[in-house]
């Protein structure tokens, strides 16, 4: 496969990862963050960005350490354990870098960094990534779009809910379920960009 | 746990656990890794049961290790604890039950970030003897499954006309038209609210006539 190639499908895989396969609208992953930490949207901007940047690096790292060293060694099994703590190991190290070169940037983004480490979206997205059998630059668009794909839902989902806190909902429906039924609704929009991309 | 009851029996830890702390419609926890998999009532049944094992022996574990766990790093032991048994059950449901590994796909894998299962730790084994962590570990699993096996019983009944599998009298009829859109994603959003709108309303009105 010629590199021009290879880039034109991590693109088709990256805009498939955030339009037609949204991580969590179709797999529902990282449901709880996105439930919690949807109701304003400036920090869910912030989580999103947050998001972005740790699954495309942590997802290009698990792709090479799966790859390099669990494969030759025959010791795939050990894939969960290893990709937990690739990510956990990344994220307390950018935490630990930015808190020393940008304070500012620690002050906005640093809260949400350790929600990330339990965030199931990381997880499913290196694992995912392993069961489709991405190639290296296939694996950047993949992570990448499903960070993008993570921080589009969640960002519109606050916006909306920001509009919502002024209505009156039935008592039982409020805080979650109200969410689940908007995302819902967001589901079935993207549904609507199946068919303009096929990929997986 | 409230504080109001000091005495923890197996009766009381299980019925918080099933039902006033329910995991799913009281704490919204966990649902992440396995709402993807109630499209097929099969499919749920085999997640949950590996669900509820895993965070059962997990919950024994970490309580049985609680005294000699160093405080600042039991999260990442806790972690390699779940991870261990989720490996266990992947490994044995590759060799036993392929097709149905394979169906499942990533999400096996994702039971380690299931929020239940570090919930449950953190909560409640690591301050209390192996055996009532490990019930209540099988009775949150089993609460959430109860939950989660409803949502699949609509969707497959509706979306499929099927009950694992097999076709039901009305529902797979010709003059039944299938609700494709209640196996497809926004099916299980809308399974979900449902439900915990319909279980809070319930949870509601006790308390109130409690109160």
């Amino acid at each position: 496969m010629n590199l021009s190639h290879e880039f034109g499908s991590a693109l088709v895989v990256c805009f498939a990862a955030i339009f037609t396969g949204n991580i969590l609208l179709t797999t529902f992953l990282g449901m709880c963050s996105f439930l919690s930490v949807s109701r304003e949207v400036k920090t869910a901007v912030g989580l999103g960005t947050a998001v972005v940047f740790v699954m495309t690096c942590t997802t290009i790292l698990n792709w090479a350490m799966y790859w390099l060293v669990l494969v030759p060694l025959q010791i795939e099994f050990y894939r969960f354990i290893l990709f937990i703590i690739v990510i956990a190991a990344f994220v307390q190290f950018i935490e630990m870098v930015i808190e020393r070169y940008s304070p500012p940037l620690y002050y906005s983004l640093g809260i949400f960094l350790p929600l990330i480490t339990v965030n199931c979206a990381i997880l499913g997205a290196a694992l995912f990534m392993v069961i489709r059998k991405y190639t290296f630059i296939e694996t950047i668009g993949y992570g990448f779009g499903s960070g993008a794909g993570w921080m589009l839902a969640i960002v519109a989902m606050a916006g909306i809910r920001q509009k919502l806190a002024v209505n009156r909902i039935p008592q039982g429906l409020q805080g979650p379920g109200i969410t689940l039924i908007i995302a819902g609704l967001m589901a079935l929009g993207f549904i609507g960009f199946t068919g303009v991309l096929q990929a997986q | 746990m409230s504080p109001a009851q000091p005495k923890l029996t197996a009766r009381s830890v299980t019925l918080d656990a099933l039902w006033y702390s329910n995991p799913i419609f009281r704490q919204i926890l966990g649902i992440c890794s396995t709402l993807a998999v109630t499209n097929l009532v099969l499919n749920t049944l085999v997640m949950c049961s590996a669900l509820t094992i895993v965070t059962g022996l997990s919950s024994w574990t970490v309580s049985l290790l609680r005294t000699i766990m160093p405080r600042n790093i039991r999260m990442m032991v806790e972690t390699l604890i779940m991870a261990f048994y989720v490996i266990i059950v992947d490994i044995a449901l590759r060799a036993y039950w392929p097709e149905m590994s394979r169906n499942l796909g990533p999400f096996v894998g994702l039971i380690i970030t299931n929020c239940i299962l570090m919930g449950r730790s953190e909560a409640f084994a690591i301050s209390n003897p192996p055996g009532i962590s490990l019930l209540d570990g099988l009775a949150s699993g089993a609460g959430y499954s109860a939950v989660l096996l409803l949502i699949s019983l609509v969707r497959e009944l509706l979306g499929m006309g099927t009950l694992l599998g097999m076709p039901m009298p009305f529902f797979a009829g010709p003059h039944w038209d299938k609700w494709i859109i209640m196996v497809m994603p926004p099916g299980a959003f809308f399974m979900l609210a449902v439900a915990i709108w319909i279980l809070r309303s319930l949870g509601t009105t006790a308390a109130e006539k409690k109160a």
